[in-house]
């Protein structure tokens, strides 16, 4: 997402080559820009127009259909204006959706950005084996969110999985993960971090080598203790990153979906539905697609202000966020 | 992008500037120290590469056991044999080889059309001096805050409209066009030298030949970090290919194993660990054998911004 911010650097001039006083290298210079832009259209119109198809053309129609009362598949369609966007938000469900998707989000968030860090201040350590500990903690990240989900599924069997067994050495019932709130959503809460821990941790080991040694030296020689210079040379050093993280993070946890579809799908009696999995839930089960384009409409939203928060702060390049 | 990132690798460390009698004392003063620090930091970094591990090596060890050796208790730690009976078992319950076609199929056309299609239109931003130039860019760019979950329904509508549900290019379509690829190659093509382009002018060779023979030859790593992200992209996705194929025959491999939870239960364990192995353990070889690159591109977007 932070595509958008690298500055548009390097680029040839836009602006229209000045008219020549000549009449001929000017029909020439014609030619050579017909050519050019029947190579652009040839080259770039391809993706382009995907994208208007694919990408524009339904984000447009989603709005379009928020305001319709119509069933997925349905031939009739019936204009409810904002309707769709006044059962939303005064519907006994909403409530619980928003606290779910807010807990997943923060959690999640919160969560990787704590442990990444930490994670990542290990490896930045010249320790033996910390090759091994970076593959095998970013391999999650590159794995199937559906096929992690089944196999933590079975890793959380009350009766025969891992962590039962792993709890029982210290004498701890296993709860019943699956059934009793809050449970099945600290389950996906933790199976979400073990699938981005190192991503994080390898984000932020690329800014912890971008924090002079100087500056730790000196905190050193200060009399400053690790934990002192972590909290104040790395850490304020690390801003930049941390903010990155906190909004790819949320961006992707507002959005994850085939973890909550393989381990919960949004149960038990919603308390694992967060605002996508409604979405997809009222879309394609229930099939009322005008109310889950207005859910789509309102997630789109609150991903929008995410985004432009960060394209607010991260253009002042503050250090000290 | 970052080399840090590509390689975690240390940086060489920065000359310390003040190599003054006193920083030699805080060095000599440091060892004791440092070796506890260094003791606790192995025992944690141990801890977390087991802890994250495990569970990994866990749905290996259960998709080779018997049922007698998943429900013992206490736990059995080990098969007593490396027994194949569960990927049997799921593969008679879902078709597991035409499964895994689909998704090698999917995967190498999609992500071989992807990056195609993301070289062409880089190439056409960067090269070519047109008036609209900025104006596509910008749409380009645009396009990646608009996720593909938000458009699910409209897109759905529309697949179905033409007649593609249930089939592959249904699957794969709707999800070529390629903004962050672009992005990413556009970034790399300003970094090119201009004169190598302009010789290639003066040489008489034309667009499509100065983009296969001179741009893409040099900017191979770029397109090999994209071209690993959209592979694996391709091979996990699951939302899309869910919604619109419920045809065994058309299935990808993540879609496959919701079939076969609901064929075989939401418990069989033996039968879905073995299937799950089959999705993820292609990924983790071509992640294991070509890690650096693969980080690389899915990291880049930090290093942009």
């Amino acid at each position: 997402m932070t595509a958008v911010l690298a500055p548009p650097s390097g680029a040839g001039p836009t602006t229209p080559p000045v008219p020549r006083p000549h009449p001929a290298p000017g029909a020439a210079a014609r030619r050579r820009r017909r050519r050019a832009l029947g190579w652009f259209t040839l080259l770039a119109g391809p993706n382009v127009a995907l994208l208007v198809l694919f990408v524009y053309k339904p984000l447009v129609e989603s709005f379009y259909l928020s305001t319709m009362q119509w069933n997925l598949g349905s031939p009739v369609a019936r204009f409810v204006g904002l309707g769709n966007y006044v059962e939303w938000f005064t519907a006994d469900s909403t409530s619980q959706v928003l606290t779910t998707t807010a807990v997943f989000t923060l959690t999640t968030v919160g969560g990787a950005l704590v442990l990444g860090l930490g994670l990542a201040l290990l490896l930045n350590r010249r320790l033996p084996g910390r090759g091994l500990a970076r593959t095998v903690a970013f391999a999650p990240y590159v794995l199937s969110g559906y096929a992690v989900g089944i196999l933590w599924l079975f890793i959380f069997d009350p009766r025969y999985g891992l962590l039962a067994a792993v709890l029982g050495w210290f004498g701890v019932a296993s709860p019943q993960w699956y059934t009793v709130e809050p449970w099945p959503l600290v389950m996906i809460v933790v199976v979400y971090l073990w699938k981005h821990l190192g991503y994080v941790a390898l984000i932020y080991l690329a800014g912890l080598q971008g924090v002079p040694q100087d500056l730790r030296d000196a905190a050193a020689l200060d009399g400053a203790t690790p934990a002192r210079t972590l909290r104040s040379v790395v850490l304020p050093l690390l801003a930049p990153t941390t903010f990155f993280l906190l909004v790819t993070m949320m961006l992707a946890s507002l959005q994850s979906f085939d973890v909550i579809r393989s381990m919960t799908q949004g149960g038990p009696l919603g308390s694992t539905t967060t605002l996508m999995y409604q979405i997809y839930q009222e879309g394609f089960v229930n099939g009322r697609a005008g109310y889950a384009s207005a859910g789509a409409t309102i997630l789109f939203l609150l991903l929008l202000a995410v985004t432009a928060v960060q394209l607010r702060f991260v253009e002042r390049k503050v250090h000290y966020a | 992008m970052s080399a840090p990132a590509l390689t975690g690798s240390v940086p060489t460390p920065t000359t310390p500037r003040g190599t003054s009698p006193a920083g030699q004392g805080a060095g000599r003063r440091r060892p004791a120290r440092a070796r506890v620090l260094d003791g606790a930091g192995l025992v944690t970094l141990a801890a977390a590469t087991l802890v994250l591990g495990a569970p990994l090596l866990w749905m290996l060890l259960a998709s080779l056991k018997r049922p007698d050796e998943l429900y013992a208790l206490p736990l059995q730690w080990l098969p007593d044999a490396l027994d194949l009976a569960n990927y049997a078992q799921a593969a008679r319950s879902i078709p597991l080889g035409t499964l895994f076609a689909n998704s090698v199929g999917l995967t190498v056309v999609g992500s071989g059309l992807k990056v195609t299609l993301g070289l062409c239109c880089a190439y056409a931003l960067v090269f070519l001096d047109v008036p609209l130039r900025r104006t596509v860019f910008v749409v380009v760019i645009a396009a990646l805050m608009i996720p593909p979950q938000i458009t699910i329904i409209p897109n759905y509508t529309f697949v179905a409209s033409l007649g593609w549900l249930n089939t592959y290019q249904g699957i794969l379509v709707p999800g070529l066009a390629s903004a962050f690829g672009t992005f990413l190659f556009r970034q790399h093509f300003l970094t090119l030298p201009r004169s190598v382009l302009e010789a290639a002018d003066l040489d008489g060779a034309g667009h499509w030949r100065r983009l296969w023979r001179f741009v893409v030859p040099m900017s191979l790593p770029t397109i090999a970090a994209v071209t690993l992200v959209s592979v694996v992209n391709e091979w996990n996705d699951y939302l899309w290919p869910f919604l619109v194929v419920d045809d065994a025959r058309k299935m990808t491999l993540p879609v496959g194993l919701t079939l076969l939870q609901n064929v075989e239960g939401m418990t069989s364990w033996g039968v879905l660990l073995a299937a799950t192995t089959v999705v993820t353990l292609p990924v983790l070889v071509v992640f294991l054998v070509l890690q650096r690159r693969l980080v690389a591109g899915l990291t880049a977007g930090a290093v942009t911004g």
